[in-house]
């Protein structure tokens, strides 16, 4: 406990000297650099080092408003933080002279500031901006504040305060009775009580236990797991922590697939740091309590996310589903009693065990509580990472958090919750986002991905495209899952060459039964999904489809399609 | 052959350098590929004899995960997105024009053997699609235009 308060006091000194500095943030991650904004880093380093002796420049994590990248802001000694906007290499030089040595904002190139700045200057304060004030951020809190890969910037923010005062003043058992109590259900697709799966490991005795954190994140329009790690790696470590603490396990895996730098580097990194700083490893903090973690890649393989082949996987083998029984909680990793939940799910747990399971309960709707971390993509104007409370309808974030279509006339279709989800149309859009009701109409929160089409997207192209890839990725184990794909993918091509019959749409329904009811886990089991849910919403279009009046001529390179398939041999 | 024992070398570095705790054939496949950017035939002999196990296991993984491949690739490797957020938004017109560009169907080396295009289920950076990546390095908002600027200056280096 002391030790902890004298790490926590040496970190909130240094953070009240920085924020009260001159401090430029850039803004990083995955989506950033897409844009550009670690090469405005390094410009703005060398332009710092060169003119300036005063000012702290930190790459900070992504705020979320992924349409506003690259994005700098500039905090003031006097208190005034202004934000800038899409920022190129050829005007850095421009914004930061001027701002830093003048004290005074480019204006008309500022998209929001601080409440005083905004005051200040006329700009628009950025907590009126509809997509920030109508998030409710909860792990996403430090998300353009801190800079990831600084432990003592989480410190400062609060952050290993729940673990110290789990470890030292509350029981294992108080923790996972929080978290029941909380409500909060798995983020990563199934929508468990977390606290109830952790009771299920939490009494065994076994010296070696396992509790591992999946951020394969395959699903194509997600990228809020690696979001996470990538943005504010401590929450989820700390997490993970306490998610070990609770049920007395031994060891942690943070479970990502290879080639995404980004959030490996920054996992590896605060790992790492969390051991120098005594938070992992003998005697969490001088306590009694020890814990190991590591992170463990996985070569491409979408499957490897499902629970079981993903023990396979950092048993480096094969990732295939297991059998159940045994369930994970009695025989998991090597055969050891094993928990596993994804990024999201224990990245909320930090802020549970501080504010209390009541306060987390009070956010969100009656069956779901807590947030949804949304990634909006496709025909949207403000795509991004949004963190909303449960309940708000899906047209309330297209409207609001998205500011509607970005070109195009009107939304015509969602793809909600990855390639074993659906899609949904204009009916459902007042739908609530909690789990229950979007499963009720036919779709998923997923993995928190949201992409939307506009009215000229073609519903059986869009098919192809998805079904593509759940054939791409079959692991090839169970034979409905494995052909059923390949055969849905062939009528689903012969549909948009025009060369379909009125038997495909018989068969391409018995294929899709077939696989729900042969196959082992959720990747045949719900592969059929985007296409029941697109008879339900977008019926007439594909019996058009069937009767050989597709009409392809300009959608999106006139129907033409890669087709990698590839079966697992 | 020096340049064989060179490449055995670099295969023994490849294993024996993994610092994380759990040591894998995955992992171990993982790190040789990391390294050379391809796994020889003699990364799945030297694994095999690594962790203990038969050929016939590390050929089991090493033909299962997708990203590994058994001949050397082209100085740079061009990952084009075909997610659906990046469909949507025409990456099928720029695969078809970078294909036209390095002269090649499908995945694979351009004739000139310096770029390889492979396909990527996603990007992880849908918000900036459509996007393609060179070496790791993700580049958004694309179009045929720019992601043929991009490879011709690569091309050209
Ligand atoms: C084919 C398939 C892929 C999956 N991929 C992921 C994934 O990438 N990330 C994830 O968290 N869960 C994934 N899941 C769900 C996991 O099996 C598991 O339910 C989840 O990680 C549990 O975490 P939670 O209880 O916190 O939601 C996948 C399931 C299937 C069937
Ligand atoms: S769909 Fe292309 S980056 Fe995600």
């Amino acid at each position: 406990m002391e030790l902890f308060e004298q790490l926590k006091e040496k970190s909130l000194t240094n953070w009240f000297k920085l924020n009260s500095s001159k401090w430029v943030r850039i803004g990083g991650g995955t989506s950033g650099q897409a844009m550009g904004s670690y090469k405005l880093y390094n410009k703005s380093k060398e332009l710092i080092q060169n003119n300036f002796t005063d000012v702290n420049l930190s790459m900070v994590s992504a705020i979320g408003l992924m349409y506003l990248e690259p994005i700098v802001d500039i905090t003031m000694p006097d208190g005034t933080r202004v934000y800038y906007g899409n920022v190129t290499l050829d005007e850095i030089e421009k914004i930061l002279k001027q701002h830093l040595t003048k004290n005074k904002p480019i204006i008309e190139r500022a998209f929001a500031a601080n409440e005083k700045a905004a005051n200040m200057w006329g700009i628009q304060n950025i907590n009126d901006m509809p997509n920030i004030s109508r998030q409710k951020k909860i792990a996403t809190r430090n998300f353009g504040v801190t800079d990831p890969l600084d432990i003592n910037h989480y410190i400062a923010r609060g952050g290993y305060s729940a673990l110290s005062s789990a470890i030292f003043e509350k029981s294992p058992e108080f923790i996972v009775d929080e978290v029941k109590n909380s409500g909060l259900r798995g983020r990563g697709g199934a929508a468990f009580p977390a606290g109830v799966k952790w009771s299920f490991l939490a009494p065994s005795k076994e010296p070696i236990k396992y509790v591992l954190c999946n951020c394969e994140e395959g699903d194509p329009g997600a990228f809020n797991d690696k979001g996470i790690i990538e943005n504010d790696p401590h929450t989820l470590v700390e997490g993970l922590i306490l998610n070990g603490y609770a049920t007395n396990s031994s060891n942690g895996y943070i479970f990502i697939r290879q080639g995404h730098e980004i959030p490996i580097n920054a996992a590896k990194k605060a790992i790492s740091d969390a051991y120098e700083l005594g938070l992992l490893g003998k005697n969490i903090l001088g306590s009694e309590f020890s814990f190991d973690m590591e992170v463990s890649l996985t070569g491409d393989s979408y499957v490897a996310g499902e629970e079981t082949a993903l023990m396979e996987a950092i048993e480096g083998k094969r990732s295939t589903p297991r059998y159940k029984p045994p369930f994970p909680a009695a025989q998991g990793l090597w055969k050891k009693p094993t928990n596993i939940n994804n990024v999201k799910t224990l990245s909320y747990v930090p802020e549970i065990v501080r504010k209390g399971s009541e306060w987390f309960k009070s956010i969100g709707t009656e069956t779901t509580s807590g947030t949804a971390i949304v990634c909006l993509s496709g025909h949207i104007k403000y795509p991004g990472m949004y963190e909303i409370p449960m309940g708000m309808t899906i047209r309330e974030v297209l409207d609001y958090i998205g500011g509607g279509i970005s070109e195009g006339k009107s939304i015509k279709v969602l793809q909600a919750g990855g390639p074993l989800n659906g899609l949904l149309g204009e009916e459902a859009f007042d739908t609530m986002i909690d789990f229950d009701a979007m499963s009720a109409a036919g779709a998923s929160i997923g993995s928190g991905g949201i992409i939307v089409g506009n009215e000229k997207t073609n519903i059986v192209d869009l098919l192809r495209n998805l079904i593509a890839f759940n054939q791409f990725e079959s692991c090839g184990k169970c034979f409905p899952c494995r052909l059923g794909n390949t055969h849905m993918l062939e009528i689903l091509d012969r549909m948009c060459q025009n060369q379909s019959n009125s038997n495909d749409l018989n068969l391409i329904q018995r294929i899709g039964s077939s696989m729900k009811s042969g196959s082992l886990c959720g990747h045949g089991q719900l592969g059929y999904n985007p296409i029941l849910s697109a008879l339900k919403y977008f019926r007439t279009e594909i019996e058009s489809a069937v009767n050989g009046k597709i009409n392809l001529t300009g959608v999106n390179g006139d129907g033409k399609m890669i087709l990698p398939t590839r079966t697992r041999p | 052959m020096p340049e064989n024992s060179n490449l055995l070398e670099k295969i023994k570095h490849s294993l024996e350098s993994q610092e994380q705790p759990t040591v894998t054939i995955l992992s171990s496949l993982l790190s040789i590929q990391d390294n050379l950017h391809y796994i020889p035939s003699e990364g799945i002999s030297e694994t095999a004899k690594f962790c203990g196990k038969s050929t016939n296991e590390v050929w089991s993984v090493a033909s299962f995960y997708t990203n590994f491949r058994f001949t050397p690739p082209g100085d740079n490797v061009v990952d084009v997105c075909w997610g659906p957020t990046c469909h949507l938004l025409g990456a099928q017109i720029i695969i078809d024009n970078l294909q036209k560009t390095l002269e090649i169907d499908g995945e694979g080396e351009s004739k000139d053997g310096k770029i390889t295009l492979k396909y990527n289920t996603c990007l992880g950076a849908c918000a900036q699609a459509p996007c393609i990546a060179i070496d790791h390095y993700i580049h958004g908002k694309q179009d045929k235009n720019t992601a043929n600027k991009i490879i011709n200056e690569i091309r050209n280096k």
